[in-house]
């Protein structure tokens, strides 16, 4: 029977006007894999604060007992020191720093100051192989991608003699692949010993490392499964407080004449001016209809759409659109409004959202015009407008004055698509639309893409979940290295004809 | 992150209708910035009106304190722009003093016939201002290279130029009286003045200077029309909230908020009543404050330049076109600099090769303490405004009380950080 090495009692952690964590309960056992899931904003990150001392002790109620001694962590260092490390979400590594230095920065090994190269990055080496990394510790780590910096993160906590490491969505950034392998060295470090807490919001992955699943929802623990007990409907039922069993939005689609053609259109490499992003592509989209672009990480499909999208990607550009037949300017973001085309970004928060601004000044950022005369703002109107797309979106804050960046994945989801929405679109591209959000503010998505698509809007969502494609879409495009390699019927679709589209355009392409 | 605790209303309407002191006390403690920053100003002159033994509200000194300011407060709101749209323009000092002794050269020492005319080397002025807005705008809107750099350049070319046109270190004067009323004069009273005390003649026949009390009354109508509209305009905006069934703040507060200001205001008003009315420069500062609130606070171009420096790359991908936008906020801040120095020029009634030197520092200053982030995105027009108010009325009181100017330097730095820490603390407590 294995030990308990952490136990946290009863946690209540208390923002101005917010309860963000009530009475929740967690117990992990020594190494076993403990998942924590729950809907975005439920307190999952809260908790994991709370727990490595970002939250020092004495702004939380309740108890941590780690090892047997109940503790009180002033700062990272305290819980560091115990051996508990946490891998946020958002990677701190030095971009401009080599592995090495970033595996001990802070931590180096030296002498009077003076830093012992050669001793870091021997242990750098060591490090990385315990990981499965083969990189050079010299590599900077801008050269390398999210995946290797993700390992990265992994091997530095294992220079501080990690015994419980915390991972905060590690796979939510990674391709497929990535994912796998480090799914595996999890499982490889349960062999060894370490404890891991995973956040995450992919229940396969879940599925297949976990020991142990906590859910929490709305800051409370609502039960703990063991492995046998785990399956997906408990789970999402768990996290929603309702079962989900339909987790697309059944809809009737009208499919009317074809609003937007896209003729023979190629885009260049920004920076690399040889190469071809995007080789030739022919879409149309439908009113009514919710067309899907299928396709792997790099396949070009933003590329494609920002390209698409007021030229915002890539240079020489050409090929023609056509907007009810007949052919449009988009050689502008502004333009391209204008003609009825909107993009909403895979990257909310890069790209989407002035997060130090409230909802009201975002929500009508695209159309000012809209809510004004002669260029003077009318401010009621302004916040009626963000009154009416926040109930139409189901924004959940305490009011339209919330600052965005304050507001969880799922929210802020549906302030940039309140953004476009204002900005009265024909054509709507949604960018992987629920990429990062939980399972009930996706279904959420989904019904809105649903509604937009009975009211007449032409739809293009790209998306890496495959599911997704098939449960939304009434036809999808198959990208593959800057072409469109298949076109299927949703209905006719499945997750292997569009692999199978991806591997047989690979052989054309090559 | 909706919790029991917090019950969600359903959409943004009215959340507390109740008005008690409670909700006025927490309406106080979140704009506690904005009100913070007034009282702070208050204080301070409170503070040297005390210290300096009654001098620093003697209508003379008022109207002292304005012209030595004014230019700094015009700087500020161009800056107030730059800043928040991200960038910073260290420049402003140097092209002031460029500005001036061009405007000197024009009047002075060029034979430029009917050009010479103050008016019309006054607006000759403040397009060349404008074109070196522009002309540094260009590389940082389109070459994006850092502001930081291209006005840095900006300040050394300038300066020099400034210099140079001036022959050294000599300076260029006299300017011409109409000239130098854009700073020293006062708006004609065009009522006519009203004489409660009159004042004392002496067995000389002579009229004892600074006894008796006679009013301009264009200033005191002026005053009041203004106040008037302010408190019009608040109560109007007020309804249209309440008539659309928003929340306004508490009335208590709104109430407490307009007297105050409006008692502050007309106090302001009768001490330039009493001695020879409203400077002009006063009056145009007047107006490009109304004009840059209006524009920050209400205009789709000002709210567009807070979303660029909120997040550049999503305002782009918003349809606004951010390189023209930067290139207009620097325009913009040259057009004020060529106005900042033709000010100071018209003050020191000559131009001098270190007009303006230093100046960029207090311009920013009075923005920082103001309550913008040096990130971009945030600031206020008044807040620039009352900081720039803020540093004028240091300056003032502790020249009049005679503190050393090396220490005056001191406790402004001082005030800077202990703004900027001040605010850094607030959001964090938030």
């Amino acid at each position: 029977m294995a030990s308990t090495i952490l136990e946290m009692r009863d946690i209540t952690k208390t923002f101005p006007g917010v309860k963000a964590l009530s009475n929740v309960n967690l117990s992990v056992e020594e190494g076993e894999i403990h998942a924590v899931v729950g809907e975005n904003g439920a307190g999952k990150s809260t908790l994991m604060k709370v727990l490595s001392g970002v939250y020092p002790s004495g702004t939380y109620d309740g108890e941590i007992i780690y090892r047997g001694d109940e503790c009180h962590f002033k700062g990272i260092h305290d819980s560091e020191r115990r051996g508990i490390v946490i891998i946020h979400q958002e990677l701190a590594l030095v971009p401009m720093l080599s592995i090495a230095e970033n595996i001990f920065l802070g931590n180096e090994h030296a002498r009077y100051g003076v830093i012992d190269w050669n001793a870091n990055e021997t242990r750098t080496s060591a490090l990385l192989k315990k990981v499965g990394l083969k990189e050079d510790p010299k590599t900077l780590i801008t050269n390398i991608g999210v995946g290797k910096q993700q390992l990265v993160e992994i091997a530095k906590a294992l220079s501080k003699e990690v015994q419980l490491l915390i991972l905060d969505e590690p796979t939510a950034s990674l391709s497929e692949k990535d994912s796998q392998a480090l799914l595996d060295l999890l499982l490889e470090f349960k062999r060894q010993g370490i404890t891991s807490i995973l956040i995450s919001h992919k229940l396969n992955e879940i599925n297949r490392v976990a020991d142990k699943v906590t859910i929490i929802r709305d800051g409370r623990t609502i039960e703990t499964l063991p492995k046998g007990d785990i399956s997906e409907d408990r789970i999402i039922t768990s996290m929603v407080g309702r079962s989900l069993d339909d987790r697309y939005p059944s809809r009737e689609p009208e499919i009317g004449e074809i609003v937007l053609q896209v003729r023979n259109w190629s885009v260049y490499h920004p920076i690399h001016a040889e190469r071809q992003v995007i080789k030739g592509i022919d879409i149309d989209v439908r009113k009514g209809e919710v067309v899907g672009i299928a396709g792997l990480m790099g396949a070009g499909r933003t590329e494609f759409a920002m390209s698409l999208f007021g030229r915002s990607y890539g240079r020489r550009i050409s090929g023609e659109v056509l907007l009810n037949g007949k052919p449009i300017d988009v050689s502008s973001v502004g333009k391209a409004v204008e003609h009825g085309i909107a993009y909403v970004t895979e990257d909310r928060k890069t790209y989407g959202l002035n997060l130090i601004d409230h909802i009201k000044h975002n929500i009508t950022l695209a159309n000012l015009p809209g809510v004004s005369r002669h260029s003077v703002i009318d401010d009621m109107r302004e916040l009626a407008v963000a009154n009416d797309y926040k109930a139409k979106t189901n924004i959940r804050s305490s009011s339209v004055y919330q600052m965005t960046g304050n507001l969880s994945g799922g929210n802020q989801q549906k302030v940039v698509l309140s953004k476009w929405l204002f900005a009265n679109p024909e054509v709507l591209i949604l960018d992987e639309p629920t990429r990062g959000i939980d399972v009930g503010a996706k279904y959420e998505i989904y019904t809105i893409i649903a509604r937009l698509a009975s009211e007449g809007k032409a739809i293009i969502v790209i998306s890496s979940e495959m599911p997704e494609l098939l449960g939304i879409t009434d036809r999808i495009y198959v990208m593959n290295e800057g072409r469109i390699v298949g076109e299927m019927a949703a209905s006719d679709a499945s997750q292997e004809k569009i692999m199978r589209a991806i591997v047989r355009g690979e052989g054309k392409a090559s | 992150m909706s919790t029991e605790s917090a019950p969600v209303p359903k959409s943004g309407v009215a959340e507390d209708v109740q008005q008690g002191p409670r909700v006025a006390v927490s309406a106080l403690v979140t704009n506690l910035r904005e009100y913070g920053l007034i009282l702070a100003l208050i204080a301070i002159m409170v503070f040297f009106q005390y210290t300096t033994s009654g001098t620093l509200f003697k209508p003379v000194n008022l109207s002292n304190l304005v012209q030595q300011n004014s230019f700094i407060i015009v700087m500020a709101l161009g800056m107030l722009l730059v800043i928040v749209s991200g960038h910073i323009d260290l420049s402003v000092g140097s092209v002031a003093g460029f500005i001036g002794a061009l405007a000197a050269m024009m009047m002075v020492i060029w034979p430029l016939g009917p050009f010479s005319n103050p008016l019309v080397v006054s607006i000759i002025c403040l397009i060349i201002g404008g074109a070196i807005g522009a002309g540094q705008g260009y590389w940082i809107a389109y070459h994006r290279i850092p502001s930081f750099i291209v006005t840095l350049a900006g300040m050394l070319i300038f300066r020099g130029i400034c210099q140079a046109l001036l022959g050294g270190g000599s300076s260029v004067g006299p300017l011409p009286a109409g000239f130098k009323a854009l700073s020293s004069g006062f708006i004609p009273d065009v009522i006519g003045s009203l004489t409660l005390i009159p004042p004392v003649v002496n067995a000389a026949g002579k009229t004892i200077v600074g006894s008796g009390l006679t009013l301009h009354m264009t200033t005191i109508v002026i005053g009041l029309v203004a106040v008037l509209a302010y408190a019009y305009f608040g109560l109007r905006a007020r309804r249209s909230r309440e008539r659309h069934g928003y929340q306004a703040e508490p009335f208590t507060l709104f109430v407490v908020k307009t007297l105050v200001t409006s008692a502050l205001a007309l106090f302001l008003v009768y001490q330039f009543a009493t001695y020879r009315g409203l400077p002009i420069v006063l009056v145009v500062m007047g107006v490009l404050i109304a004009l840059f609130v209006f524009v920050t606070k209400r205009m789709t171009v000002g709210r567009r330049i807070y979303a660029m420096g909120g997040n550049a790359k999503a305002a782009q991908l918003s349809g606004i076109k951010t390189e023209r936008l930067t290139l207009m906020v620097f325009i913009n801040m040259g057009v004020l600099s060529a106005l900042g120095g033709l000010i100071i020029a018209a003050r020191l009634g000559q131009a001098v090769p270190a007009a303006g030197l230093g100046s960029e520092l207090d311009v920013i200053a009075a923005v920082f303490i103001g309550g913008a982030s040096a990130m971009g995105g945030v600031g206020q027009v008044i807040g620039a405004v009352v900081g720039g108010f803020i540093m004028g009325v240091m300056n003032n009181g502790m020249s009049i009380m005679g503190v050393n100017v090396d220490w005056q330097q001191v406790v402004k730095g001082l005030v800077l950080l202990g703004a900027v820490v001040f605010d850094v603390y607030n959001k964090n407590k938030a």
